[in-house]
């Protein structure tokens, strides 16, 4: 892309071991490097992934180093949960931009910790000073035929607000989502990218 | 895999590291999974000319590969961090012997503890055991250090050691990928002064040892991958891996002396480098590895505070610690915590389930099952390293026997497990005489790593048949004639197996055996339903921690009625077979 160095752009995805996050990312980040980025991303695999609290980080520009987005510095956290939306809401920046599923997981721990599950998410990140746009993911995966496709439709949803072209998405699609999801995923991204993301209220 | 693509590929540390290998011309590999390393193995079975296998734990890996090295190809050896304690034994002393061909000796370590059971910093290995390290911070480097250490082996005749970390293992970013060198093969030499390590041989070994340290030093204070990168004199940064690169973030300006050898440290280099600058700062991540030798080379420098020898950096945390004030935004803390947890459907629960209820203190082991530690479950008593369930039993044993406790001790611990570690001390536990139960927690799989293959699945790292391990023949070659084989997903049948073999005075085998469910995803599968009516809502079945249940189960205060998340149940009939009241409804297949 361009031979100015820009500020590298911070994306958090965060939700639950399982949802589908690392599939996502790998979208993301093979379009993002289609489009002519250099890209870093940083995740954890093993004991982590077994149904728990999950974060990928992915960071874009001219040049990257940190494999790691600092808290305060993400300028958008795609959360396909939203009780995890409310976990990492501190890694955002001032004004950053919140894709928030309408996703509710509820953990294990609610029966017997301290805390509820928490209501008002959409609002509550408000308070904090971002912006939220909320994504009904697993409505439109289940438009598209599919509930394990909310992933890929978080990404089209994300794809309004990254500079990569149609074409880049679509080949890293092909590329990446084997060739009997390929058509369900193809149509949940469109969907994503189709929806006009409303405001929470 | 052969094409050789010139555009940049997006490749994780662990795939950079594989394809390293498969550039320099390794023929073989060996590794036992362990996060974060895993995929560095996985990656490899899939290029062709390379013979990548699972050994059954890390030392068997480490000699295979020296093996291969001293019979003349290039070989690799890669494990998680822990991974290196088991193999420390054989590095030791290849580090004296050398090999006839490259050897390379991969250590992923895990800052954070993301999926370790300690933080320990391998860079101490390098130096306790005399070998060069390389640390890579990007996975460009990461594939092109692989090479090098290659390099660096044959010319100097020595193991090399290259650790990564997770951000570094786990990262991606772009890579170059080049072409596959083809060295011709080495000739073995009988050399008996070099390669049979008895006092005499091994005293004129360390001298060349010594001898050789002295010239890495030297190959370390000029070789390209050491390299200073001036800036503002004024801030001098000495770092490594990643992280250099959080220190590269949180000052772009400064003048950074870039380590991608980071032992033995470039003595001259550090020097020429702080009389350059002003001040000098180490950032590293854990210990004070190169602080401590830095400040020994009689240089003023300024480390990290002490607080931050835990857990992982970030270019926020290296920022503070050069006296920065990064946004530190407060995180919301009134949260409900989400640990990992087993899945639904998971063989184990059961096991757990009823080795609570029998109130077992249980000698856990690495794996999956360790899980069962959290609430609901609550059934673990002790989780160290591998294998050390059984010989944590039989001495748990031994002193409930002195001190006249009559609670029951059950080590358990998975089948991979089991082969990696768990054969010696069965054989010690019969040997001397102890009568502690053992489970055996067959899921036919490494299933936390991602599902990996072992000795007593039957197939190899690239999924083709070999040899299986019979699992009972082999506990009772160890001397145990109680041997009990049982399906986890049968409760009855299951609590009637662990009664009887805890009552025993004899030492007892329980083989709890059901296939991963992670194996047998995507198969047809009747989830189980609650029957409203007969329901009470006495949160028994709850009591498993399965996430099909707990995921409805948010009512606010009061009785917990339950209903099973139709998504996500796996229909193993747990938790109907946990109900008093005939409330769940479940078809057995």
């Amino acid at each position: 892309m361009g031979t100015a160095v820009t500020a590298p752009t911070n994306i958090m995805l965060v939700g639950v071991g399982g949802q589908g996050i690392i599939l996502a990312s790998e979208v993301l980040c093979r379009a993002l490097l289609n489009a002519g980025w250099q890209v870093k991303k940083s995740e954890v695999h093993g004991m982590a992934q077994r149904g728990g609290s999950v974060r990928t980080d992915v960071r874009f520009g001219s040049e990257i180093h940190a494999p790691l987005i600092s808290a305060g510095t993400a300028d958008l956290l795609v959360a396909f949960e939203q009780l995890e939306a409310l976990r990492y809401a501190h890694f955002l920046r001032p004004r950053g931009l919140v894709l928030l599923s309408t996703e509710r997981i509820m953990p294990v721990t609610i029966l017997t910790g301290p805390h509820p599950y928490p209501e008002n998410t959409p609002s509550r990140l408000e308070q904090r000073g971002a912006q939220v746009r909320l994504v009904d993911a697993p409505g439109i995966a289940a438009e598209a035929g599919n509930p394990r496709t909310a992933g890929i439709a978080l990404m089209g949803a994300l794809a309004e607000y990254v500079e990569i072209s149609a074409p880049a998405w679509r080949k890293a699609i092909t590329a990446l989502v084997p060739e009997r999801y390929r058509d369900v995923n193809r149509d949940a991204f469109r969907r994503g990218r189709r929806l006009k993301a409303d405001r929470a209220g | 895999m052969v094409r050789t693509p010139t555009k940049p590929q997006l490749l994780s540390g662990n795939e950079a590291i594989a394809r390293g290998a498969y550039e320099a011309g390794v023929k073989v590999a060996a590794s036992y999974p362990g996060t974060p390393a895993t995929e560095i193995l996985e990656s490899l079975a899939t290029y062709e000319g390379i013979h990548a296998q699972w050994s059954p734990n890390e030392k068997v890996a480490l000699d295979v590969a020296f093996g291969a090295a001293l019979g003349g190809v290039r070989a690799l050896a890669s494990m998680k961090h822990v991974g290196l304690n088991v193999a420390a034994d054989s590095l030791f002393t290849i580090a004296y012997t050398g090999a006839t061909a490259g050897l390379v000796v991969v250590s992923a370590d895990d800052p954070g503890m993301h999926s370790s059971q300690n933080e320990q910093d391998n860079r101490h290995y390098a130096r306790a055991a005399k070998v060069p390290m390389l640390e890579p911070a990007d996975s460009q480097e990461a594939k092109d250090f692989v090479i090098e250490a290659f390099h660096i082996s044959e010319e100097f005749d020595t193991p090399v050691l290259l650790r990564t970390t997770t951000r570094i293992s786990h990262g991606k970013s772009p890579v170059r990928l080049g072409r596959r060198r083809q060295p011709r093969p080495r000739s073995f030499e009988r050399q008996t002064r070099k390669y049979v390590m008895i006092p005499g041989h091994a005293r004129g070994r360390h001298v060349v040892v010594e001898e050789r340290l002295e010239r890495l030093r030297q190959l370390s204070n000029t070789i390209p991958l050491n390299r200073i990168e001036m800036g503002d004199p004024d801030l001098g940064i000495i770092a490594a891996g990643a992280a250099y690169q959080y220190a590269r973030e949180a000052r772009p300006g400064a003048s950074f002396l870039k380590l991608g050898m980071s032992y033995p440290l470039p003595d001259e280099l550090i020097r020429n480098f702080a009389a350059r600058v002003r001040r000098v700062f180490i950032i590293e991540e854990l210990d004070p590895f190169l602080e401590e030798q830095v400040a020994a080379l009689g240089i003023k420098v300024r480390g990290k505070p002490r607080s931050m020898r835990l857990g992982e950096l970030d270019a926020a945390a290296v920022a503070a610690a050069l006296g920065d004030k990064p946004p530190a935004p407060e995180p919301i803390t009134d949260l409900p915590a989400r640990p990992p947890v087993l899945c639904p459907g998971c063989p184990h629960a059961g096991v757990f389930y009823v080795l609570r209820k029998l109130k077992a203190v249980v000698a856990g082991d690495i794996g999956c099952y360790t899980l069962s530690v959290l609430p609901p479950l609550e059934a673990m008593d002790t989780c160290i390293c591998m294998g050390a369930a059984i010989g944590n039993a039989a001495g748990l044993e031994r002193a409930f026997a002195v001190a006249g406790d009559q609670r029951p001790v059950v080590g358990t611990l998975g089948d991979s497990t089991f082969v990696h570690a768990g054969i010696a001390p069965l054989i010690d536990l019969v040997y001397n005489q102890g009568c502690a139960t053992i489970v055996i927690l067959d899921n036919g799989t490494t299933a936390m790593t991602g599902r990996q293959d072992h000795p007593a699945t039957g197939r190899t790292a690239r999924g083709e048949r070999t040899h299986q391990l019979d699992l009972e023949a082999l506990c009772r070659a160890c001397g145990v004639d109680d041997v009990a084989v049982v399906d986890p997903y049968n409760l009855e049948a299951l609590e009637q197996a662990l009664k009887r073999a805890i009552a025993a005075r004899h030492p007892s085998v329980v083989i709890t055996r059901h296939e991963c469910v992670l194996l047998t995803r995507g198969a047809p599968r009747k989830p189980a339903h609650v029957v409203e009516e007969m329901c009470v809502g006495c949160g028994l079945c709850l009591g498993l921690g399965c996430p099909a249940l707990g995921a409805i189960a948010a009512e606010p205060k009061g009785r917990l009625k339950p209903s099973i998340n139709q998504e996500l149940c796996a229909g193993c009939g747990l938790c109907a077979q946990i109900c008093r009241r005939e409330a769940i409804e479940w078809e057995q297949p």
